[in-house]
């Protein structure tokens, strides 16, 4: 008696487990809804830009849903996103990206915040051929591991600084010097993300000829850059690119001001990040920030309207950015929804596979910029742009043909 | 490598630079590893959340200039309010380990660590953070050496720390009965000291040692609920090298410290600061061990 009914038991068991896989099989669409998957950062270290992103997501899910949604196969079907909290950590956020896919069948995955996060979840995309359009993660070795399955809409880490390169040679030769004159001194914190930006700095020095007098590592643990400064005030080189996140950012802000260097250009990243313009107030004059997206830019679409009118709405949305501003974090998240919405209805199906040729031939104009994306899967068609502190304000001075200001070189000593 | 100890002897005014940053930094490295030499060599409490305490004291700055007020008035309240702090720790966590093994205490206190950072983490988030004292930064020898202010204050301020307890310790009775509960605390309980107090009392002094430092970290570096384990580190160096309960070792240390981290900085690059510190301690230690067995030799 008690055996058949364990058999029995076990056999119903099976049964739905069975069920329950086949129904996972099937692409995660609810009803009228399709189902977005993202493991992104609501706490830990990444939490700042975890939830900018998110909210970005967010934004766009609402405007394309008010617009009438995503139209496939003659109906219209509205989109959702299903959120896990990946800790700021990525071997929870690889955990959460299998959960996603096995447990809760998500066929479409919006990318976490951070290239070590990314780097965590693609293998796991691509082992399970399901498509992931990503905006937070830069680093260029994502794009080297032969990824089918990954799409990246922001620019690539290399291309962090290059457009100071540029602007370094332009001034030389301008002061009628040679390119190959320029002297660049370095200092980049000692983790993935910076040492790309500076290959990146490193290989567009090549180009033009130049020297590089200084190449230090910024402490990851102490905050402290004064000797390298000590080394820069000596060798006096005519370019300095920092590069540590918003901890390098915010110590050479500060330590540039205190040990008075007055080396004549400056560029760093994460100056937004760090907020150095309301930190250190009148001594940021003249340094030089990369920014993946300005409010600022002429780009513009069917869904946002221009740059400016994606500023404002996000401020309308969520009224405590009104004093900080729009993060680009939040921006490029919203065009991620943006290149997935447009391959739905240029796939017009809910194929993995048709989905993941879609977006390999995505090319759309974006109120962030164009989206192109390489074989490798990474956009090549929006450039990075270079903006100035100039009277307290962020400028964009470069590329000129998006530049609104002329750049002020040298860099008054504060 | 070599270009950069070329530099030095080229232009030697650098090596001024650096030795001067180094001792200025130094005191502050100093003054977050003194309290843990009086918790290790009177609880035997290997206490990991050193640097997490400087931290905590470093946000009671910040917080305190968000409000207005200048942090350098942080320097009290956060003494204070991390000594309160510091006594319910003991209470709650500290007085099950002591005189324990080992493993015990540093588990405690590592979680002790844990906790404080993602409660941080929680109340401030993970932004890096700074505490802006508004002084001057002044020039000397023609402009090539420059000094920050509050350099120079944070290291005046870690002089008068250190004198203090070092001078509390030799004339006060709390000092005499901590000494003794060092030396043997049987026989100090015994002699009718309250050992319980004593150790609540160091304990928590290691922890207002530890926000006053952490008050001038925030005003002359940054802070982020993460960055306590570089201090940690760094105090179980600087005691480890001074020996326990050594307090002007301590402080020796500490500079020596602060100055060898700035010369390797420079000389190999920064990436290798902290390799060149704990490759400088390992040195100290082996030379302690060559001394000492030849001491052992003589008594055998």
């Amino acid at each position: 008696m008690r055996k058949s009914l364990r058999s029995l038991a076990l056999a119903v068991l099976t049964g739905g487990a069975l069920a329950m896989a086949g129904a996972a099989a099937q692409a995660k669409v609810e009803g009228d809804t399709i189902i977005l998957g993202s493991a992104i950062s609501f706490t830990g270290k990444y939490s700042t830009n975890g939830v900018h992103a998110q909210k970005g997501y967010d934004l766009a899910i609402e405007r394309i849903n008010a617009m009438g949604g995503v139209e496939v196969n003659g109906k219209s079907y509205k989109l959702a996103v299903q959120y896990y909290d990946d800790e700021s950590t990525p071997a929870r956020g690889a955990q959460l990206a299998e959960r996603l896919i096995n447990q809760d069948g998500v066929k479409y995955i919006l990318g976490p915040y951070s290239s070590g996060l990314t780097k965590a979840i693609a293998p796991v995309t691509e082992k399970y051929k399901i498509p992931m359009v990503e905006a937070e993660g830069a680093s260029r070795s994502l794009f080297t591991q032969g990824y089918r399955y990954l799409f990246a809409v922001l620019s690539t880490s290399e291309q962090y600084l290059a457009s100071s390169i540029d602007l370094a040679a332009e001034i030389a030769q301008q002061n009628g010097k040679q390119p190959s004159d320029v002297r660049i001194a370095m200092a980049f914190e000692n983790d993935p993300f910076s040492l790309d930006v500076r290959q990146g700095v490193v290989d567009d020095a090549a180009r033009y000829g130049m020297q590089i007098v200084i190449d230090d590592k910024l402490p990851r643990d102490l905050s402290d850059m004064s000797a390298t400064l000590t080394k820069v005030r000596a060798l006096k080189p005519d370019l300095l690119v920092v590069s540590g996140h918003s901890k390098g950012a915010a110590t050479a802000a500060r330590q540039l001001a205190e040990l008075k260097i007055d080396t004549p250009m400056v560029a760093m990243t994460h100056c937004e990040a760090a907020a150095i313009v309301s930190k250190f107030g009148a001594s940021t004059e003249g340094i030089l920030c990369p920014t993946q997206w300005a409010e600022t830019l002429s780009y513009e679409d069917g869904y946002f309207g221009t740059a400016a009118e994606f500023d404002a709405a996000f401020k309308e949305r969520y009224p405590e950015y009104q004093e900080t501003g729009v993060p680009y974090q939040s921006a490029q998240a919203a065009a991620a929804v943006l290149v997935w919405k447009e391959a739905f209805e240029r796939a017009q199906s809910f194929d993995t596979e048709a989905l993941r040729d879609a977006l390999a031939t995505t090319d759309l104009n974006t109120f962030y910029g164009g989206i192109k994306f390489s074989e490798a899967g990474n956009n090549i068609a929006k450039p990075m742009v270079l903006r100035q502190v100039q009277d307290g304000k962020l400028n964009v001075v470069a590329p000129s043909k998006w530049a609104s200001h002329p750049v002020s070189h040298p860099r008054m000593a504060p | 490598m070599l270009a950069n100890l070329d530099l030095l002897f080229q232009a030697p005014i650098l090596n001024v630079q650096l030795l001067l940053d180094g001792l200025l930094i130094g005191a502050v490295f100093a003054l977050s590893a003194y309290g843990l030499a009086l918790v290790w060599g009177v609880m035997n409490v290997k206490n990991l959340a050193q640097g997490d305490f400087v931290i905590m004291g470093g946000y009671i700055a910040y917080s305190l200039s968000e409000l207005g007020v200048h942090p350098i008035v942080g320097l009290p309240v956060a003494a204070v309010g991390m000594f309160a702090f510091g006594w319910i720790i003991y209470k709650v966590i500290i007085s099950r380990v002591v005189h324990k093994d080992l493993f015990t205490s540093l588990l405690a206190t590592f979680g002790l660590s844990l906790l404080l950072q993602q409660l941080l983490n929680l109340v401030y988030g993970p932004d890096v953070r700074t505490a802006d004292s508004g002084f001057a930064v002044r020039n000397l020898f023609g402009g090539f050496v420059t000094v920050a202010d509050i350099k120079l204050v944070s290291f005046g301020l870690a002089a008068l720390l250190a004198v203090g307890v070092v001078v509390f310790m030799k004339k006060s009775r709390m000092g005499q009965a901590i000494r003794a509960t060092a030396q043997d605390p049987r026989a100090a309980r015994v002699l009718g000291i309250d050992t319980e107090r004593v150790y609540a009392f160091t304990y928590a002094l290691n922890a207002a040692i530890c926000g006053a430092a952490g008050v001038l970290v925030s005003m002359i570096w940054v802070i982020q609920p993460f960055y306590g384990i570089g201090f940690s580190i760094r105090s179980f160096v600087i005691v480890t090298a001074a020996g326990l309960g050594n307090l002007p070792g301590v402080i020796i240390s500490g500079l020596g410290l602060g100055v060898l981290e700035q010369f390797a900085a420079f000389i190999l690059g920064a990436e290798l600061q902290i390799f060149t510190v704990v490759s400088a301690l390992l040195l100290v230690l082996i030379w302690r061990q060559i001394e000492q067995a030849r001491q052992r030799q003589v008594v055998r």
